[in-house]
This record gives C-alpha cells, structure tokens and sequence, in this order.
C-alpha cells in the first residue's frame, strides 16, 4: 500500500453542491464524500450525479478523494459504485461490514465496472467502515480480504447502540472496538480511522479524544467539519526533538547509501528498521505541518 | 477616451462636465482652493421649529443641492420623511447628495425621479430597486458615485455645493449643539454629516431629542446650524446597528480570514505602532480574532485602527491592544455605544479619514487595509459597485481611500455560487489595480507583481499559497463557466469618480 497521510478524512455530504466545491480548500488528507447516511432517500441520484460530475471538473489538490456508497443491499448500491469508478474516485467506502465476504463482493462489482469503463483492473482502493459487533470481532479478516484494502474505520454512532450503550465523554465504551480495528489494520499493513466527534462546540472534548487515538496509534480521525482539521494536524504535529531525531536517522541512511553499506549506524549505533520507519513517518508529518521544507531543512520561526 | 485603467470614458462626457480621464493612484502635492458657505446670521435664543414643511417651503427651491447622511443606516426616518414633504410640494429639478443611500430609502427617490423632484444624484453607492431603476435609465442624468474621502474633497472644493442639508441627529440643544452619541436612535459617529454641517449654506437639524442647552460634547455646533426640528422619531434603534456582531462559522470565511491574518503577520508592517482597517462583514470580523490572537502572541501592539468601526475593534481598544480608534461611522451597537465613553475612540470627518486633497488623512498613515470585492481582475482592479448582471447594488464608500494603505488586502471567496470573483476584466472599475496589493482567496494568494518587496517576504513563509492572479482567474473559470457577455446599450447611467475627481469608469445602461 502507498504510504501516504491520513491524519484528516473529512465528511462532505454529497448532495451539498456548495461543500461539495469547496472541499478541497481545507487541507484535508482525505476527502470522502457521503452518498450514504447525509443524503435523503429523494437525493440519491442527485448526490450520485453532483459528485460524479465534481470529480470530473473540480481540483482537490493532493487529497485522497474517497467515496462512501450505498450499502451492498440497497437498490443504489450498484449504481454508485459503477458511476464513482467511472469517474476515477481512488477509494470506496463500505459501510456497515461484517465480514470479508461483502468487501469481495464490492471488489467484484468494481472489478466488473473497470472492466467496463476499460479502467486497468485493480485502479480502485476499498475501505470498510465498522459498525457493530460482529464487524469488530470479525476485522482481520475484513482487513485482509482484498489486496485493494486501505484502511479500517470506526463508526461509533451505529456500534454504539449495537452494544446497547451511547457515546461518553471519555470514550471507555470505544476502547476494545479502536483497539481491535487498529490491530486488525496494523496486521494487515493497512490504515486505522478513528470515528467522527460531533459537538463542533466542544474543542476540549475533541482535542482530548484526538490525543486519546493518536497514543494509540491510528492514523487519523474521521472529521465532520473542515474547523477540526487544523486540530487535528495540531495534535499530530512532530515535536522538535521527534524532527531532530528523524533527521538524523535519515542523514545516518544517506551517509550509508553514499558508503554503499547495508547497515545504518548512527552514534555508533545500528539502527533498525522500525526506527527508520517511525522517522520517515515523523518527516513526513514534520512536512505536512511546514515544519521542516521539502530539502529536510528545519524551518526557523 | 480610454483612462488608464484601460475604460472607455464617452468622449461628450468629458467635454460637457469637464472631467479628465483616471491617471494615477499617485495623489501628488498639489495646491487646492476651497470654498465657504453662506451664512445667514443669527443671535436668537432658539431655533426651535416644529414644521419641516415650513423649512423646506422657506428654504428649498428648484434647482437646488439637498444633502442627507446615511448614520442612522437601515434605520433611518429622516429621509423619507423630508423627500415626502419636497415631492408633495411639488419642488423639482434637485441634485441629491447623500453620504450614501441605505436601502430604505430606494422607493422614495425612485419616487422623487419619477415626480421630476430629483434630477441629478451624487453618492457614494444604491442598491435594490433604485440601483436596479438607474441602470435600466430611469434617471436622465449620470449618478455619480464619489468615495467618502472624494464626497469630503468634492464638498471643499465646491463640486458639491449643499444648499441644504437636513441632518438627523439623536440630540439636540434649542441652538443645535448635537453629537451622535445619545438618545434612543444614538449611532455613534457623525463622521460623513459632519462635512454637511461645516460646508451646506443651510444647515437643518432634525431630532426626537431636545436636550438642554448648551449641549456637550457637540459635534455638530451651534455656530453651523440654522434650524433645529422637533420630530416624534429619527430612527429606528434596532435597525440604525446590528446587534451583538457573532463570530462566523463558515468554514470558508473562516480560511480566508485566518489566510488574511498570515499575510498581515509576515508583512514587513506587523510590527510595534502598525496600523489597520478592517470592514465589517462576517471574515473582516474574524481577521480580527485572529490579529488579536498573533498580537498577543507577538507582544505587539497597534498604534490605530481605522474607518467604519465594529465591536471586535473597540474590544480590542478596551483589551489594550489597540492605542487608539479613529472612528469615522459605527456598524454596530456595541461600537456606537462605547464612543461615548472610551476617549480613546476618536470621532473624524470624513476629510480627516480620507480626503485626498489634505494637509494630511488618516488614510495616509494607515498600514494595512482589508477590504472586500464583488469582482477583481488579472490587473487587480477591483469592482465593489456592479453585480454580475451589471446592475448598480454596491457602493465606493471608503474602498478607494483606505487603499490607499501600504499594504492592501482583498478578501474574497474566489467563487460565490455560479459567480466568479476572479475574473478577467471587472465589470465596473472602481478601485484601480496600481493601490491593491494582495488578493486572499480560500484556494489561494495572488500578490500584485508591482510589489516585489512582498513577493520576496511571503515566498519566505511555509505553507503560504501563493498563485498568480492569473491562475486564480483560470480555476474560478474552471468551476463555475464562462459567463455569456452583459448587454449595454450606449448610454451612461452613472460614473465612478476616483477619489482625486477624475473618472475611472463609466456605467452603461442594461439593455432589456
């Protein structure tokens, strides 16, 4: 899979022309636009077209343009996901998942659309969003049911009242849920999303929730409004000493590769691959953040 | 002939008003004569009258210049009021000259032009069913649209000589010492009325609110004033402001205003003493949240903020982050309200605030200016004054002045629904591209070339996105199509003044 950010994966009701246009000013990692929950009963088609025809005109930058369909069961379910793979979108959501079989049957509907759109077979990216019990006891193999796999999400509202329980400020009834969709996607070399937080008003809250999920590891967080964006690269942000530190491993790995060793030392020490990889991952958020500029320079203030 | 804005200025205008073409947004330092009204002496003891009709009868003849403020907004009585009385009594063939024109009082002079009272109109802008009445030709003659800093030099000048100026105040003594600070219909400050007080050969006071005399502190004086005019209500308090002024929500308003607050913070300006003026809409608002966050920040304070002023600008005057507040017209209650008791809110005329023929005008000194557009183009010329249709519904008001700033910003979504903002000619030019600076849009900052200095300091800042203007105008066109041509035919209905008095363009009639 392609290693890229996914701190921010934002909403964007696929009905709603003006946010529809707009949605590439924020700065968000991910755009996914919503043709599912957001959109009425009578806005479908409406939705599916706006979006379709967005795609094809509107410039989203560098973002990762996701798309969520329809369930496997609705009677739009095959219209959207032919219409989003005709016009290119990288990644289908699912929602509602509970096993790796529905994720192969999304596979073979996109498999038969690319066919039929003579788009090079495997283009399309699929995502699944978790939403109930049986979805969390069953995410590695939901992880690992297609090499198109990006990532695991948490849905909270859904899951939530599948456990016969609600949302609470401290998220203790989330807790096996993240941890299951985060290993499950860890396992299976994927993204882990963390679910939306809905009190726009509430900063605190979401603040102390986004630091919550980003110790444990996820990739990033589902957003509802383009205000939290900014937050949330806030709270992702590198500190000065994780910089420092990355760019020395990634000084270390040069001055290897200029000596044409295989082993990367540094203060005399070798340093392993999970270290090279957590620094990769640090000066690419260092990057994103401007906190460092595309030569690795550190940015005085 | 075409001015240097590149607009064609019909060549029987210029030779029948004796105008000359927009040259340049460089003042110079020429020498100006100014004029003095009449005044017809008075050692009463009361001026005291109860009749408006009775002014307007011994006062008002064909012919003449009759002159309104816009203070009291979209809660002014007095205007139609007065106009009421000139329509019935059948005077004819006036020259308006409001400050500006506020939407309540559109029926009345589209009224006044159908009766043949009003024949002539200078201000500073209209909207609604009169902006759409003069475009389409219903008045003979050009309106002229004049800047408030050109209003303050045209009247010193004598190209607008007020013969009478009917000014509503929220109080006044029996002799006309009057100020805009109390009273149930208060709005601050007199700025624009006080042009009309000092310079109209007769000046009538109207009010709701007779206070004894002598009253202080007087912004209007006594030794201007020859009536004072008891009337039941100036204004209506809850539409002369707005209330509390919220903070926006809008996403995109939001972007662009913390986009503006970049620019603003890496210009060589931030620094201890700068100096601002901000408007008054929804992201001008929150430019102001986020300044007050990088000062606080940065330990810098602002030595004045200028022009229409709103609540979040006092706040900051109250929070000490402002020195002073250079109040020309209050948008909202809370900054009309507070004039009276923060000396550090100064009242200005609009010639201090902006004429550019002075000794010197606030606007001179200013720093950075935030300022909004209806439409801007690849030379940065900007249109606050024409919709997409072509139609008048915007106003100069002090767009042209305080761009006159060191650093001017315009703030602008780069697209509003199926209408680009960014396009390649305006449609109207009001605001030559040579004063504008920078453009900050939600995708994007364009910098006017002219200004290498900026250039070079915001290539410095990371994660600034800076675009030409050119690759703004190609993505606006992107979105939302190219726009069918408007339809004019060959007649002006009305002409933007530059705020020198030349003329920066000419407004044509919509062909139907």
């Amino acid at each position: 899979m392609e290693e890229r950010l996914r701190r921010t994966m934002m909403f964007v009701p696929g009905n709603n022309s003006g946010m529809v246009k707009d949605a590439g000013v924020y700065g968000a990692d991910s755009i996914m636009f919503d043709l599912e929950d957001s959109v009425s009963m009578d806005q479908k088609d409406a939705a599916r077209i706006l979006v379709y025809e967005a795609l094809q005109t509107q410039d989203y930058g560098n973002a990762e343009l996701v798309v969520r369909v329809n369930g496997i069961d609705s009677p739009f379910f095959r219209s959207d996901v032919f219409a989003m793979v005709k016009a290119g979108i990288q990644v289908i959501r699912l929602p509602k998942v509970e096993s790796a079989q529905m994720m192969k049957d999304l596979v073979s509907t996109i498999e038969e659309a690319e066919k039929k759109f003579g788009i090079k077979v495997g283009t399309t990216h699929v995502m699944a969003a978790i939403e109930s019990a049986r979805g969390v006891m069953k995410c590695l193999e939901i992880a690992e049911s297609s090499d198109r796999m990006i990532g695991l999400a948490l849905s909270a509202e859904d899951y939530t009242t599948d456990m016969k329980t609600h949302r609470y400020p401290d998220g203790a009834e989330l807790e096996f849920a993240r941890n299951m969709i985060l290993h499950a996607s860890r396992a299976a070399g994927i993204a882990a999303f963390d679910t939306v937080f809905t009190n726009m008003n509430d900063i605190e809250g979401f603040n102390h929730e986004t630091e919550h999920i980003h110790q444990l590891g996820f990739d990033g967080k589902s957003l509802v409004n383009p205000r939290q964006i900014d937050l949330v690269n806030k709270v992702f942000e590198p500190t000065k000493k994780e910089i420092e530190n990355a760019l020395d491993v990634e000084a270390a790995i040069e001055e290897a590769q200029a000596k044409g060793s295989g082993v990367i030392s540094m203060n005399g020490q070798m340093v392993d691959r999970p270290v090279v990889l957590r620094a990769q991952r640090v000066i690419r958020l260092a990057k994103a953040s401007h906190l460092i500029n595309e030569e690795g320079e550190y940015i005085e203030e | 002939m075409k001015n240097n804005v590149g607009r064609e200025i019909p060549d029987e205008i210029l030779n029948e008003k004796g105008y000359k073409t927009f040259k340049s947004v460089d003042i110079g330092n020429p020498e100006k004569q100014r004029v003095a009204p009449k005044v017809s002496v008075s050692t009463g003891d009361n001026k005291v009258v109860d009749s408006i009709e009775d002014v307007v009868k011994n006062n008002v003849k064909d012919g003449m210049t009759i002159s309104f403020h816009h203070h009291f907004r979209e809660g002014d009585f007095v205007f139609n009021k007065v106009m009421d009385i000139i329509i019935n009594l059948g005077i004819k063939d006036l020259t308006l000259a409001p400050s500006s024109l506020t939407n309540v009082m559109n029926d009345k002079v589209v009224e006044a032009i159908k009766a043949g009272t009003i024949t002539n109109i200078t201000s500073s802008g209209m909207r609604g069913s009169l902006g759409e009445a003069v475009s389409h030709g219903l008045l003979k003659n050009p309106v002229i649209f004049r800047s408030h800093g050109n209003r303050a030099r045209s009247i010193e000048e004598g190209e607008i000589k007020i013969d009478v100026a009917f000014l509503g105040v929220p109080n006044a003594d029996r002799l006309g010492n009057a100020n805009g600070m109390n009273g149930d219909a208060a709005f601050g400050s007199l700025g624009y009325a006080l042009m009309d007080a000092n310079y109209a050969n007769k000046v009538v006071l109207l009010t709701d609110n007779l206070v004894d005399y002598p009253n202080t502190p007087a912004s209007i004086k006594q030794t201007q004033v020859d009536y004072v005019v008891k009337v039941d209500q100036v204004g209506d308090p809850d539409r002369i402001g707005t209330g509390a002024t919220r903070f926006t929500k809008n996403p995109k308003d939001l972007k662009i205003a913390k986009m503006v607050n970049d620019v603003i913070i890496h210009s060589p300006y931030f620094k201890q003493g700068f100096s601002f003026q901000t408007g008054s809409g929804g992201a001008a608002l929150a430019v102001a949240r986020f300044l007050r966050q990088s000062m606080i920040d940065n330990d810098i304070k602002a030595s004045f903020a200028l022009g229409g002023i709103t609540k979040p600008i006092v706040d900051l005057l109250e929070e000490g982050l402002v020195n002073k507040v250079m109040d020309v017209q209050d948008f909202d209650k809370g900054a009309a309200g507070s004039m009276k008791s923060n000396k550090n809110q100064q009242e200005i005329d609009a010639s201090w605030y902006a004429d550019p023929d002075n000794k010197g005008a606030m606007v001179d000194q200013l720093d950075v200016s935030i300022l909004s557009a209806l439409e801007i183009d690849t030379d940065f010329n900007v249109n606050v004054m024409t919709g997409s249709n072509g139609v008048i519904r915007g106003a100069v008001g002090g767009h042209q002045d305080a761009a006159t700033s060191k650093m001017t910003i315009i703030s602008a979504p780069l697209t509003r629904g199926r209408i680009a903002t960014v396009v390649p000619k305006v449609s109207t030019v009001v605001t030559p591209g040579d004063s504008i600076d920078v453009l900050v849009t939600e995708v994007g900052i364009a910098v006017n070339p002219k200004r290498k200095d900026l250039v070079e300091a915001f290539k410095q800042v990371p994660g600034l996105p800076l675009v030409s203007i050119d690759e703004l105008q190609k993505r606006a066109e992107k979105i939302v199509g190219k726009p069918e041509e408007i339809q004019y035919t060959d007649r002006t209905v009305a002409l933007v003044e530059y705020r020198d008095g030349t003329l920066v363009d000419a407004i044509k009639e919509i062909k139907d």
